[in-house]
């Protein structure tokens, strides 16, 4: 794609997001550390260019749909983090107000419908959203974000097959960094590509490079707007890779070093970063900016939860039912 | 006999490789069971040992995984598969719920599944709604298969071996708060029957029903409760399916009054059961009502704040049971 046909003013919310996703993800492991956030907890570092790509190319009244590693989603449509770091740390204040923790956000204003800690779990869910837009004629788009893993689930293929038999304006997006926990898809997955899990599904299919932000937000662009006109369903696969272990814990080596190491030279920050220097149409000093705003932002959004009341139980029972 | 102490995860891990090693048909399957020993570490050890046939990682396929441990049970293997949240044996319900304890009976009897479905309970994780569950009252409820509750080491390796061997399915429900709690094993070869409560502690003011970690919980408050001169028996029934009504019937008997402590929920859960079981075979000797403590009727809440209210505990049960004992001296 070219830089120089985007508004610098995207350029620089693109780099923002995925700085924000970056600077939330370290302060999350931080305070998990020193027990400041309790449960489970899945790290985003290294696929920020996806979640940044794909809402980059989205209207605030798109809908997306995440999953147990979601916080990378949320930030990007939108999602405030200091609410988001206040449901991290279970307060009244935080997006789910304490009652979901790391695996649930959800901030419609904002276009996160619901995330899912079951994996899989809110595919056929996004296939309704986007069933409830085509029903009322208008001309908004789901995005269902999930892993290379969650194309195992009975649930994926029936809600891919559903989407595409009735035309629906939602874009699948699989994260394939290679591995669900311990297992790498060459140990999971029975076809030669997850992509081509598409074409049993009568729906285009396309492989991008999940650490090129720009290449992305290409892809989804033309699915976004695929699905907006009504020519129904993409399944995108974006391949890339995660820093972190599979959660807070370490569960043992299951990556080659040598694996882990090339993935972090392509750090989707650094690559789109010096991108964007190379070709000029940002300034060192512009991007220095960012980076301290950001740093500011993360430092709010502790001090925001850390001032928040802590969730109890009275408070969560309200929510159980509609009343 | 030599005893030892081991954590309760190494004792369902030495009951996996005993009977794998005795038996040919038993494999394993489950997620991210092999190559890294689970998630929980349970399995640790035994991919090296009996390698990727018969120690099988499987895609996120609970369905799959639940229906094709049904499918070579059928065709005489003893499958043991892991589902590795309790709340994820429902992604497989359709196999777990319509096929597994059904097949024998709808095919006359020509049909046996000796499968094990593994599974724990995550408490105190604090992992929400979709990562807390337990539901032992909707497998009770569910006639076909047996359901084991162990709540120490002994009884999860004794019990887990008899599963295995058994022609029946089990549902075999762990804890994974339990998986680090050591106690006595002996190392020779012992199994426990299937349908055989443990009285975990004699007493004889009132009986305390509990199961898995609220075991541990009752125990504790038993000994506290001592002191002030309560005499409180606890009984652990370890398996839900077959369900040891006679221990339950005779400690009732005994101390006339019943105490139920469980972490399903409270309506419709095994404590309704339970208390329905004693009023009605032990109702003259009641000199109480029976009180059932439960988590809360609400799915789980992620703040450990809110979390640790809605379970039932230790402090609960202490001040359960001194007021039923004062009101019914
Ligand atoms: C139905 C279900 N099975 C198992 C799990 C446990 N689990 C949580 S995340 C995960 C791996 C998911 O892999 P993938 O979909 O590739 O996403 P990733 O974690 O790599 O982002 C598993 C097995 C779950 N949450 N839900």
């Amino acid at each position: 794609m070219d830089v120089k046909s985007l508004s610098k003013e995207l350029l620089l919310d693109m780099y923002y997001k995925m700085v924000l996703i970056r600077r939330f993800e370290e302060k999350l492991v931080e305070l998990y550390r020193i027990g400041k956030i309790p449960g489970i907890a899945h790290g985003y570092i290294g696929e920020e260019a996806v979640a940044v790509g794909v809402c980059s190319a989205l209207r605030k009244d798109d809908y997306i749909l995440s999953t147990h590693r979601g916080h990378g989603h949320s930030l990007a449509k939108g999602v405030d983090p200091k609410y988001l770091m206040a449901e991290l740390m279970a307060r009244k204040t935080g997006v789910c107000k304490g009652i979901g923790g790391s695996m649930h956000s959800t901030e419609p204003e904002v276009g996160v419908i619901f995330s899912s800690a079951i994996v899989a779990g809110s595919i056929p869910i996004a296939v309704g959203v986007a069933l409830a837009f085509k029903m009322r004629r208008e001309d908004r788009v789901v995005v269902s974000f999930f892993g290379d893993g969650a194309t195992n689930r009975g649930t994926f293929h029936e809600a891919l097959n559903l989407a595409s038999l009735w035309k629906l304006p939602v874009v699948f997006v699989c994260e394939n960094n290679f591995y669900a926990i311990s297992t790498h898809i060459s140990k999971s997955i029975s076809a030669k590509e997850i992509v081509d899990r598409a074409i049993a599904y009568n729906m285009p299919g396309k492989v991008v490079d999940g650490n090129d932000v720009l290449a992305v937000y290409e892809v989804a662009l033309e699915a976004v707007e695929r699905a907006r006109r009504g020519g129904g369903p993409t399944f995108i696969e974006a391949r890339t890779y995660r820093w972190l272990d599979h959660g807070m814990y370490y569960l043992g080596k299951y990556r080659p070093d040598e694996e882990v190491l090339a993935w972090k030279q392509r750090c989707p920050i650094k690559l789109f970063k010096e991108r964007l220097l190379r070709e000029g149409v940002v300034t060192e000093q512009e991007l220095e900016m960012v980076d301290v705003r950001v740093l500011q932002e993360i430092e709010e959004a502790v001090k925001f939860a850390e001032e928040s009341e802590e969730t109890d139980l009275e408070f969560a029972k309200q929510f159980v039912y509609v009343r | 006999m030599v005893v030892r102490e081991i954590t309760y995860a190494e004792a369902i891990r030495e009951a996996l490789r005993e009977e794998m090693l005795r038996d040919e048909r038993v494999f394993l399957l489950g997620e991210d069971i092999g190559l890294i020993g689970g998630v929980f570490k349970v399995t640790q050890g035994l991919y090296e040992e009996f390698g990727p046939e018969r120690v099988r990682d499987t895609p996120i396929s609970e369905e799959a995984i639940i229906g094709a441990a049904i499918g070579a049970a059928i065709a005489g293997m003893r499958p043991v598969a892991e589902i590795m949240y309790m709340d994820f044996l429902m992604c497989g319900a359709d196999e777990l719920i319509n096929h597994l304890p059904k097949i024998r009976f709808m095919t006359g009897g020509k049909l046996k599944v000796p499968a094990v479905i593994r599974t724990q309970c995550a408490f105190y994780r604090y992992a929400a709604a979709q990562h807390s569950q337990c539901f032992p009252a909707f497998l009770m409820n569910t006639p076909g298969f047996y359901i084991e509750v162990p709540s120490t080491p002994y009884d999860a390796k004794g019990l887990l071996k008899s599963a295995i061997r058994d022609e029946n399915p089990d549902i075999f429900i762990e804890s994974a708060a339990l998986y680090r709690v050591r106690g006595p094993v002996p190392t020779e070869e012992y199994l426990i029957p299937l349908g055989v409560a443990d009285v975990k502690k004699e007493g004889k003011d009132v009986t305390v029903f509990a199961f898995s970690i609220m075991v541990h919980v009752a125990l504790s408050a038993a000994k506290k409760l001592e002191v002030e001169g309560i005499s409180v028996e606890v009984i652990d029934p370890r398996t839900l399916n077959p369900f040891d009504k006679k221990t339950l019937i005779e400690s009732v008997k005994k101390t006339g009054r019943l105490v139920i402590i469980e972490p399903d929920h409270k309506t419709a859960g095994v404590g309704a059961e339970v208390a329905a079981i004693a009023v009605e075979e032990a109702y003259e000797y009641l000199k109480a009502p029976v009180i059932r403590l439960a988590a809360e009727d609400m799915p789980a809440p992620f703040s450990p704040k809110a979390y640790n209210a809605f379970l039932p505990n230790e402090e609960k049960l202490i001040n359960t049971i001194k007021s039923l004992v004062k009101r019914s001296k």
